[in-house]
This record gives C-alpha cells, structure tokens and sequence, in this order.
C-alpha cells in the first residue's frame, strides 16, 4: 500500500525550537498510531524560518521561490497537515499566517489538519479555538477536534486530576488525524490546466 | 516575428536623484519613446490603460492617434485595453477610427486590469471579470464583423439595429491578442476565436506561462484554425542594457531595488535567474531572448518594457538606440533561421486583408473568426 504523506509546518524562531519539538511528537504519534494500523506513512517537516525570506518575497512579486514552491507543493498534496505554530501577541506567528496567505486557497480543502501551538504561559491556550481554527475553517480544511496546546510548563509535568498531561493530549490529537487521514487519503490532486469550454462559458453567461 | 516595446506609463520618482517627471513631461516622453521605437527599427509600440495616479495613459487611442500621425512603419497596439470596463461598443469605435487613421497599422490586447477600484469607478463588479471580458468581447467582435447588430447581454444596455461606425478598415478588423496572466479561461477564448494570446511573463517564472500557452495551442487547433504551432503567440520580456554587463548591473540596480513591482524584494540577481528579465550586455539579452523559443515555441511578437520605476527619458532612449542597433537585427535573423516555413509571421493589415480576401472571395468583410454557431461545438479533449 503506498504510504500516506505527512507533512508538518512548523514556525519555531529557535533553533532548536519547542513548537518543532512539538511538531515532531505530534507526527511521530502520528505515523506511529498509523503503523499499527497498518499503513505506513512518509513524514515531511517544513521550518517556516528557512523560507521566510522566500515568503516575504512571494508577497512583494506574487510568485514562489523554487524552495517555497516545492513546500507548497508539499502541503497541497499531503494527506494529513501537522500546523504547529508559537503564539505570537495574542494570535498565531506573522510568518505561520504568511505561509498560509500565499497556499492557494483551494490548497486545504477537506485536508485533515491537527492545529498545535505552544507558548510560554497555559493563559494563550485558547489560541488554538480563537485564531488557528477559524484559519483552517476558512480554508476548508478538515480539522480535528483536539488541538495540542504546550505551555513550557507542560514540558515538566504529567497533568492532573483535571487536565491531560501533554503525552496524553498529543496521542488523542495524533489519532484523530491518523483516523482522518487513513480514511479519507489518498486524493491525488491532479495539477492539469483544467479549462471550461468557451461555448460553455459562453452559454453560462447568455443563459444567466 | 514581430519586435517592440511596451509601456505601463507609470510616473515614478527616479531613486537615484528623486526627480519626478510631471504627468505633461511623461506623456510627452512616452511619445518620444515611441518615435524612437520607429527610428531604431522596432515593429511595434503599446500602450497600457490606466485609470489611477501615478498613471497617465488613461486615453490610448488619443496618444496612438498622434504618435501614428508622426509615423510610418510602426504598429500601434495596447497593453492592455480593458474589456471589462470599457463598454465594447466605445472600443469598436475607437480602434476603427484609429485603424482608418494608421492606414491599418493597429492592433491591440485586451486584458482585465488588476485595479479592483477601477471596476466600481466605471460601474462594474470585479467578481465578474472573467464573465465581462467574455461577453464584452463577444459584442466587440461581432460589431466590426456585422454591419447591424442586435444585442442584448448582462452588462450592458441592448442594441437594436446598432452600427458601429467606422467599419474596421477594408472590412477587416484590427488583430486582438488577449493577455493574461494566470487565467486559462481566456487562453481558452483566445484560442476559440483564433486571436492571439500574449503571455506577460515579465514578473513570474517561465513554467507558469509555459502551461498557459501550451493550453492556448493546443485549444487552438482543437477550433480548427491550424497547428498548435501555428497559433499566434507574444511574449513580454524586461531588459537594460550596456556594452558592459557589470555596468548593466550597477547601473539598473537602484531601478530595480526602488521598482514599483518588484522592488524591495528578491535581489535583481534572484530576479533574472527567475523571471525573463536580462541585465546585461547585447550579447547577453540576446541569448535570453532566444531561450524564450525554446521554452514557448516558434512565437510572432515579443515586446519589451524599457520604460517604467523611474527610468529617465535619456536613459531609455539610450537603451532603445542600442536595442535596435545591437540586439533586434541578431535576433530577427536567428528567430527568422529557426522558424519553420508553416508557421505565421507576426500579424499585420496587409496579411489579415489577404487572408480574409482568400478565405472569402470577393466578400473580405466577414467571418474573420468564428460566429455563434460555432459555439454549438462539442468538446471532447478540454482535459489533458
């Protein structure tokens, strides 16, 4: 069977970053929950830094530099997209949102998407419902019910009597897209120029 | 093939002293520009259509209309006409009386604009610009191919018994290109009515433009008006040059870095390794220029922007004095080697009047292109 695609889209500043080393739980649990099941799964990190030049170019001349179009190209046929962002004053970083602003926006749709963010303090957790989801929802995307919220604190603890600890948090997360993904994949986007015929076009316009 | 130049006829500071040209000094030099694209032996000027400051060129037939009476050889065309918001019956008019005027040296490129305002401001939707520049250009070409025509469509007021005066210039109506610069369907309607399609790839990587054209090819066989080589194809292009290629550089660098379009991003060298643009010596454009056949096919026209983010009028002049002495006789010679005999030659008033006289006998003033019952036709390979 061939293997699902996996791809991750981390915005970490630092490297190493905690919102990469989020990222690579996350896609680990992923592929590791998809392997008991039976279907092996290919995994690609993207670092937004590496490209934020290239994005910001993107911006000013409305085309892609060949890194950034092959990263593109790599989140629009993937079968399952890990977005893992830090939280930058209030909201997701301007390069997370940036990369996301120049994907075509037929890019996502019904793609399966487990949204992550991390953060110094657990008070910026609600990022993940107030700015990621709505994100993804505008592009259609399929996102899973759990995201994966890391505080730094959560780094050192196992949770208590009210909250999962993160192990716990990541595998829920990381099911639910292996389900998704398994379930819905593989969907090979075909990139052929697709044209309506002119009479059509035509017809349309006459017939409205 | 066809050789020329292209302007957008922006009003730009120039960055290296901060001197801005007034609109009057602009519109006076893009005339100058345009005599010397004849003097140098270029074929063809165009002129963009702007509704906005810092544009001046909101009237083409006006500034075509005195730049053909000051010439002899040179054909005058746009880039772009916007068949969205002009009402199509005012650009039959225009373009008629401007093909009488020119003894037929006219031809022009229609386009959508990538102005969002402008729709608003002349009382269109830009949601519908795919749908205006369809039905608006099927009213156009039915106007100067019907001597009476009723019409009614979605965007604008019917006609009854409506001609459009002059009729086109020996009832054959100036050549229309269609330029886009990522939408397939107007490849597709380029390639219906077997008009020609302009790709300008001055500002994105070639394989983009790459798919574009060949969709226009192979759409246009599939109507029945030739090979897919044989379909009319221009190209935009962006150069600067100097004898010397590293005074090339340093020369148009703090154009580039300040350009409207593109500055303050990729550096120049990121730029011309991406985009067609050339930077360099006669040589060195001419080498660039030749790779475009390689990637697009055997093409008619190429035009070049030599005018725009400040460049001063001296400057251009220069730029066009040692285009046409050093770059274009090179190039019509190699272009002219390598094409083979079946395909056209770059559209003209004279071909299209031979043609239309060989295709219909004694009756040259009709059915250039398709009707409406074409559009009966069935499609099969829409598809790749």
């Amino acid at each position: 069977m061939q293997p699902l695609y996996l791809v991750a889209v981390t915005a970490g500043m630092s490297q190493p970053s905690s919102t990469r080393l989020l990222a690579d739980r996350l896609t680990d649990a992923a592929q590791r929950q998809l392997a008991h099941t039976g279907r092996p799964a290919e995994v690609r990190v993207i670092e937004l830094r590496d490209l934020a030049t290239a994005i910001a170019q993107n911006m000013v001349t409305g085309f892609p530099s060949t890194a950034l179009r092959e990263a593109i190209e790599a989140v629009t046929r993937a079968d399952g997209l890990i977005a893992v962002t830090p939280v930058f004053t209030a909201s997701y970083s301007g390069l997370f949102k940036s990369f996301f602003d120049v994907l075509d926006n037929e890019a996502l749709v019904d793609k399966p998407v487990l949204i992550a963010a991390t953060g110094g303090t657990a008070r910026h957790s609600l990022v993940l419902d107030h700015a990621l989801r709505p994100l993804f929802s505008y592009l259609r995307a399929a996102v899973v019910p759990t995201g994966v919220y890391a505080a730094s604190e959560d780094w050192g603890t196992a949770g208590d009597d009210r909250t999962d600890g993160l192990a716990t948090r990541i595998e829920r997360a990381a099911g639910q897209l292996a389900r998704l993904a398994a379930g819905t994949a593989p969907q090979p986007r075909q990139k052929t120029e697709e044209v309506v015929p002119f009479a059509e076009q035509l017809a349309a316009i006459r017939g409205s | 093939m066809q050789f020329g130049i292209f302007t957008v006829g922006d009003v730009t500071p120039d960055p290296t002293n901060g001197s801005t040209p007034s609109e009057h000094e602009r519109i006076k030099a893009m005339v100058a520009i345009a005599l010397k694209a004849e003097e140098v032996g270029l074929d063809v000027f165009a002129t963009g259509e702007h509704h906005n400051p810092p544009f001046v060129p909101s009237s083409p037939t006006t500034m075509l209309g005195y730049i053909a009476a000051q010439t002899k050889r040179l054909i005058l065309s746009t880039s772009t006409t916007l068949i969205t918001t002009n009402d199509p019956v005012k650009i039959a008019e225009d373009f008629a009386m401007l093909q009488h005027l020119a003894d037929g040296r006219v031809d022009l490129m229609l386009g959508r604009g990538n102005t969002g305002p402008v729709y608003p401001w002349f009382g269109q939707d830009i949601r519908q610009g795919i749908p205006l520049a369809i039905e608006n250009y099927a009213l156009l070409h039915q106007l100067w191919r019907t001597d009476v025509v009723d019409w009614e469509g979605q965007f604008r007021t019917p006609l009854q018994g409506f001609t459009s005066t002059p009729r086109p210039l020996e009832g054959v109506p100036p050549f229309v290109w269609h330029g886009s610069i990522r939408s397939p369907e107007i490849a597709e309607q380029a390639a219906y009515y077997g008009d020609g399609f302009f790709a300008n790839n001055i500002f994105w990587p070639k394989d983009h433009f790459i798919r574009l054209i060949d969709l226009y090819r192979r759409r246009f066989a599939h109507y029945g008006h030739g090979t897919p080589e044989q379909a009319i194809v221009g190209l935009g292009g962006q150069v600067f040059l100097h004898k010397n290629s590293q005074d090339a550089v340093r020369q148009f660098r703090p154009y580039f870095d300040n350009a409207p379009v593109y500055g303050h991003g990729p550096s120049l060298e990121e730029f011309t390794e991406q985009t067609p643009l050339t930077v360099g010596s006669p040589q060195e454009v001419i080498d660039k220029t030749l790779t475009f056949r390689e990637s697009f096919g055997d093409y008619q026209r190429q035009l070049f922007l030599m005018d725009h983010a400040g460049l001063p009028l001296k400057t251009v002049l220069e730029q066009l004095d040692l285009l046409g002495a050093e770059v274009i006789p090179v190039l019509r010679r190699e272009f002219a080697a390598a094409r083979p005999a079946e395909v056209p030659d770059g559209p003209t008033h004279p071909a299209l009047t031979a043609r239309a006289a060989a295709n219909n006998g004694s009756r040259p003033t009709r059915d250039f292109g398709h009707d409406t019952a074409t559009a009966e036709r069935t499609d099969a390979d829409t598809k790749r």
